[in-house]
């Protein structure tokens, strides 16, 4: 079992470290690269949260120790993507991203803010209010300054419902999953009452089929574990169907413990399934509590410059 | 079975072509057109920003006669090289249509080496105003470019795996759609430090 889980590590390591990871998001100022003193960091946070309150838009600070020698401009957008700071459908998320050792900063703007933060004001911001102090590597009066005028040009924009945005569950929507594993789940119980083997048979097919769906990138390995897994389940559930429609006499009379263990099945599997798309796909995998982003989008808008 | 036979077995075909992806190749289609018009209006943000910003570096650089030719021709030969939802399938046009957008970004840093050589230029409010916004609509195509790109390569991933592929070929006939190749032209953003 051991063995297992770390080739499965193996198999999904690659894609991790292509290119520089993004920090989970657990507050409004995440200082990597340390430039702030504690009492600014704390002043910052709270500030941030309550410019969130008021206005459900979300601003929030994040310093590098290096770009690892990818753009500003990418590492940003990559960042505010993941993160997806700004509420959905508003797009009121602002990234203010520090890079120390390239001496670089850049305000990505969420598309609603647009408006009232363009890039040229961005650019403004980062040139006439925030590089003055930077340059004396003042990073504490330089990165407050430059966050007041931010919720300075954005505030009133959008009103907030007094709450910062909390941790929840991240589940994948798919429209048509739950439609596929309900036709998988009834491909089974129709083919298990012909054959228990024709049962397994269409829990090997459709489970592999549904995990490519619910997660578009799966190894084969992983495939095929489904398919073995599928095959299992099918043969199983299969027994208790059949094991229903006899003891029960018909699916109309329901069929006592029969039911309660297909039920049992049912439920478990979902509940299993969904559950696994929700940790597979979430960011920052933290406890309750925190802060997280709202589900804002981003286009590239913003500026940035040296200091 | 009876009744509820013949119920459970039209849910079951209705299910499997749920499974089988006919609703979601269209989805990721649809996906696909979506991003592309990002492509198409962050490219029309950077041309419409063009005329202005030759207007100011015109002020001071007078003697550039043939920069300012160039970028004007470049952006008249984007706006002829229009490429609507329907040619996506098609690599030609798709070409076309990046090769046009890739003269206009080395055209657009051409212009920007020139007014390197222009001090009060540089130093020119409005100038540097119509630099950041064009900084910003590069990044815009970028992202957007990248987008489409991811949604290009979901989509054809889609049509081609089984068994979304039978459901295609039977179906749906969905063609396969146009990525942008990496070209290093378009890529270069005119990027001027102070």
């Amino acid at each position: 079992m051991k063995s297992l889980v770390f080739c499965i590590l193996l198999l999904v390591m690659p894609l991790r470290l292509m290119a520089l990871e993004v920090p989970p998001l657990t507050a409004q100022v995440t200082d990597l690269a340390g430039v702030l003193s504690a009492p600014v960091r704390l002043q910052l946070e709270r500030q941030l949260a309550a410019f969130e309150r008021e206005t459900s838009t979300q601003v929030v600070l994040l310093t590098l120790p290096s770009l690892e020698g990818e753009g500003i401009d990418q590492v940003a957008v990559r960042v505010a993507e993941r993160w997806q700071l700004g509420v959905k459908g508003k797009d009121n998320g602002v990234l203010l991203l520090l890079a120390k050792g390239e001496r670089k900063v850049r305000i990505e703007v969420g598309k609603g803010l647009q408006g009232v933060l363009p890039d040229v004001a961005a650019a403004q911001i980062i040139r006439n209010v925030m590089a003055p102090y930077l340059k004396n590597n003042n990073f504490d009066a330089g990165i407050s300054h430059g966050i007041d005028s931010i919720l300075t040009a954005t505030k009133g924009e959008f009103t907030g419902n007094g709450y910062v945005t909390r941790n929840q569950t991240a589940v994948r929507h798919h429209p048509s999953l739950v439609v596929m594993v309900l036709g998988t789940l009834v491909a089974i119980a129709i083919m298990g009452l012909v054959s228990l083997y024709l049962g397994a048979v269409a829990g090997a097919i459709g489970f592999p089929l549904v995990t490519s769906v619910a997660f578009p990138g799966t190894g084969e390995v992983m495939l095929v574990l489904a398919a073995v897994g599928g095959g299992i389940v099918g043969y199983l559930l299969s027994g208790a169907v059949v094991k229903l429609s006899k003891g029960g006499g018909g699916f109309g009379g329901g069929g006592g413990s029969g039911g309660s263990l297909s039920g049992g099945f049912l439920g478990g599997f979902i509940g299993g399934f969904f559950g696994g798309g929700g940790g597979g796909n979430a960011g920052p995998p933290e406890g309750g509590g925190g802060f997280s982003g709202g589900g804002g989008g981003f286009d590239g808008g913003g500026s940035s410059d040296d200091y | 079975m009876g009744r509820f036979g013949s119920v459970l077995v039209m849910c079951a075909v209705f299910m499997l072509l749920a499974g089988c992806g006919y609703n979601s190749m269209q989805a990721n289609e649809e996906a696909v057109i979506a991003a592309w018009g990002n492509v198409e209006s962050s490219c029309q943000r950077r041309a419409d920003l063009i005329p202005n910003l030759v207007e100011v570096v015109k002020g001071y650089a007078k003697h550039e006669a043939d920069t300012f030719t160039a970028v004007t021709e470049a952006r008249a030969k984007v706006g002829s090289t229009q490429v609507t939802k329907d040619l996506l399938a098609n690599p030609a046009a798709l070409k076309k249509f990046q090769q046009a957008q890739g003269e206009l970004s080395g055209a657009l840093s051409r212009l920007m080496v020139v007014a390197e050589k222009y001090p009060d230029l540089k130093a020119n409010q409005n100038f540097m105003d119509l630099q950041k916004q064009l900084e910003g609509t590069e990044n815009r195509i970028n992202v957007a470019r990248e987008r489409y790109n991811d949604a290009v390569q979901f989509f054809n991933t889609s049509i081609r795996t089984f068994p979304n592929s039978v459901t295609n070929s039977l179906m749906l006939h969905l063609e396969r759609k146009e990525a942008f190749k990496a070209d290093e032209g378009a890529k270069i953003a005119p990027k001027v430090k102070f």
